[in-house]
């Protein structure tokens, strides 16, 4: 009698435990997606690893931060408005960024070789990275939590499955996103210029678009999805350094990859999936050795699946 | 084809370029707002605003006078560059010649004056030491040279391969008692075998997937240093890591055993043994560099450069280019760790804090810098930028900004480096300017 109730308490708790982790690593899979997709569509259109993308994610929480701060001296309390009007200087800012970042160190790159745009690539990063350390402090910003509170779904002896607002508020804001952003690259002209530049950049030129402009708008949009993973992230954590643009970086690539890079959804799901991967490993094996567990599944994929699981496999043309 | 471009450029009134120095005015100004205008200060737990809008205004001329300056002087230069063009001659290919020939005698007055260099100063400890330091960062580079100079890859990681080979050889020395010439070549093979197990999976794909599993790597490497305490000892390190010794002399105070000091009836002085090493990591890296240039002239070496050109014709010509790419990045890789013994004999003493990205971006900031597939274009990087941070600390603060900063412009501006020798030997006049 005893040893079967103490297999029920424990088979709840487990149950309870792993739920309460498949919340986190939905809500840390819904950012890493939101980032992979700048990865995604840079990768699709110009055929190029932008490693500054981590770095405009972590500029646009510093944007955040001040924002909230800002707001919070002028005695701005409701919390939508709050949120609202941060979201919106972040996305305006970030995307400036993002087309500056393409407009300097890119675009003069278009045409040269091939490792000539990742370098210049991985020098915008170092230097976005150090900027922000000389501006803002080397120091860790903590802000006052914004969305506070939260549901208790399910409560098991000794534990509390909990659904906290400000990851619900991720989770809606990512699908609400990803609608929009469907919408857009699918039935709007942008979009279908867009995905006309990525199949063939001189035909789409011939045919009268302005492919420069479209690479230019691809970056902002990468760049306004990359913000608004940051103000998310700022709101769910409330701590930001200049350092978190690095290790998003990696761990978004890796869920481009691993969905399969140039696909969109294929990026949002292996966003999902390696923050699941992530989440559950912290709570079952090591919390120390997460991110060496996202890194072997970007090996493991590039050994077995190189284009990923939605993507088509690469062929290139002469 | 040069000649409406330049009446076009040439006829830039006073007026056009202020209206483009204004819109990137307004694009600074804009970029300037959250980063340079706003910034927050922790007071008494609490975050507030801070507001820097004098040194906001001053970015925002300074841009606006910047591209003003810049655009003229950049119409003024391409007008002369389409005038010189026009008058290309033959001549230009024999001073590439004479250009080669100097770059040679310029490597050997390198060579004596770092031969020289520790009798010159054998009462200044300090020189000898920074001097240690720079050929460390030569080795380094050159290692790195073969993967992005030479092959064309870019890796992200390569301090990985260097903390391999420091551990490899602390750990060898310390555990096992391994000496310092018989751990040299083993950590360096350690280090490759790390090459081949991250370079196999990537390499078959584009190289771009590279950069990415590199950097990866490089962060792997140090969060295990970090958190394996038994192994590496944590974020403590490995401390009394053994010096190097001469032919089983040691360099120590006089004692019992024959020392380097006694057995040369010399008097006892710390100067021996960092002169020593200086002398050690010249010959590693003399040697990397006759290995490296005699590679270059084999058929391996000539794969590499053909495969960094273009990677469709060499698959077409049969060149297995998987195992091109591997080779040079396992030749890289072995170089770093070799480079990483001597670190660890060097220091005595390694932790994961030497092993950072930033090492990285350094490594990779001395070969872009100083041309890729360029031997000295390497020397003189390195001697840049390990003595820029001596004379002023102000300036460390400021370096990586630096660097970032300089690898775009000199993508930008040559892209194959400053002292490349990307340059085809033979081309035609037509090309010139072109890279």
């Amino acid at each position: 009698m005893n040893v079967v109730k103490n297999k029920k308490w424990e088979s709840g708790k487990c149950m309870a435990l792993a739920l309460q982790q498949l919340i986190n690593g939905l809500t840390l899979g819904a950012v890493y997606g939101l980032i992979a997709i700048g990865y995604t569509m840079v990768y699709g259109i110009i055929g190029m690893i932008n490693f500054a993308h981590g770095d405009i994610y972590m500029v646009s929480a510093f944007i955040a931060v001040s924002a909230f701060t800002l707001l919070a001296s002028l005695g701005i309390t409701s919390v939508p408005l709050a949120l609202l009007t941060v979201l919106l200087l972040s996305v305006l800012f970030t995307s400036v960024y993002g087309w500056a970042v393409e407009r300097t160190a890119y675009r003069p790159l278009r045409g040269s070789t091939r490792l000539a745009p990742l370098i210049s690539a991985i020098g915008m990063s170092i230097f976005l990275q150090n900027m922000v350390q000389l501006t803002q402090g080397a120091r860790v910003k903590p802000i006052p939590p914004v969305v506070v509170g939260g549901f208790d779904l399910y409560a098991s002896e000794g534990f509390t499955v909990h659904l906290a607002y400000s990851q619900l508020l991720i989770v809606i804001v990512t699908v609400a996103l990803m609608a929009a952003f469907s919408y857009v690259i699918g039935k709007t002209s942008f979009g279908r210029q867009q995905r006309a530049c990525e199949q063939d950049p001189t035909m789409t030129a011939l045919l009268g678009i302005n492919v420069d402009r479209t690479i230019s708008l691809t970056f902002m949009l990468g760049a306004t999805l990359a913000a608004v993973a940051g103000v998310l992230v700022t709101v769910y954590y409330g701590v930001v350094d200049f350092y978190i643009g690095f290790v998003a970086g990696i761990k978004a690539f890796t869920a481009a990859v691993l969905g399969g890079i140039g696909s969109m959804p294929g990026a949002m799901l292996g966003g999902l999936l390696i923050g699941l991967v992530e989440a559950f490993w912290a709570a079952y094996l090591s919390p120390e050795y997460k991110d060496v567990a996202t890194f072997s599944i970007l090996i493991l994929v590039l050994m077995f699946r190189p284009s990923g699981l939605l993507g088509r496999p690469e062929v290139e043309k002469v | 084809m040069g000649e409406p471009v330049v009446q076009v450029l040439g006829g830039a009134t006073l007026a056009d370029r202020s209206k483009d120095a204004l819109a990137v005015a307004f694009v600074a100004l804009l970029l300037g707002i959250p980063m340079v205008g706003l910034t927050t200060v922790d007071q008494g737990g609490t975050l507030q605003v801070a507001t820097r809008w004098p040194i906001l205004a001053a970015f925002v001329l300074a841009v606006f006078a910047g591209r003003l300056v810049l655009r003229y002087l950049a119409d003024r230069l391409g007008e002369r560059r389409v005038r010189r063009e026009r008058s290309l001659t033959s001549s230009d290919q024999r001073r590439t010649a004479g250009g080669r020939r100097m770059i040679v005698r310029v490597g050997w007055l390198a060579f004596i004056g770092a031969l020289l260099l520790p009798i010159a100063f054998s009462d200044n400890r300090y020189v000898v030491d920074t001097a240690t330091t720079v050929l460390i960062y030569v080795m380094l580079g050159w290692g790195l040279n073969v993967v992005v100079g030479l092959a064309g890859l870019l890796d992200l990681g390569h301090v990985a391969f260097y903390a391999v080979g420091a551990y490899a050889y602390a750990l060898l020395s310390t555990q096992f008692g391994w000496g310092f010439w018989v751990a040299l070549p083993v950590a360096g093979l350690i280090a490759a075998g790390f090459g081949l197990i991250i370079g196999w999976p990537s390499l078959r794909l584009r190289g771009d997937y590279l950069a990415i599993v590199t950097l990866g790597f490089g962060e792997i490497i140090r969060v295990i240093l970090i958190n394996w305490t038994e192994f590496s000892g944590g974020p403590n390190g490995i401390t009394s890591i053994p010096r190097p010794t001469f032919f089983g002399l040691p360099f120590k105070p006089p004692s019992d055993e024959p020392t380097f000091a006694s057995f040369f009836g010399l008097e006892f002085s710390p100067v021996h043994r960092i002169v020593f090493l200086y002398y050690v990591i010249l010959v590693l890296c003399v040697l990397t560099n006759v290995f490296v240039t005699r590679l270059r002239r084999l058929p391996v070496g000539r794969a590499w450069e053909a495969v960094r050109e273009d990677e469709i014709a060499c698959k077409a010509l049969g060149i297995n280019v998987t195992n091109v790419k591997l080779s040079a990045f396992v030749l890289g890789a072995m170089l770093g760790g070799v480079a990483g013994v001597f670190f660890a004999a060097r220091q005595g003493f390694i932790s994961p804090e030497s092993f950072t990205f930033n090492e990285s971006a350094i490594i990779l900031a001395i070969v872009v810098l100083g041309g890729m597939g360029s031997q000295l274009g390497v020397v003189l990087a390195s001697l840049v930028l390990v003595l820029l941070p001596e004379l002023g600390r102000d300036f460390a603060e400021y370096r990586m900004l630096l660097f970032g900063t300089a690898m775009i412009l000199i993508m930008i501006w040559k892209p194959g480096g400053i002292l490349s020798k990307r340059e085809p030997t033979l081309r035609h006049a037509r090309e010139e300017g072109r890279p």
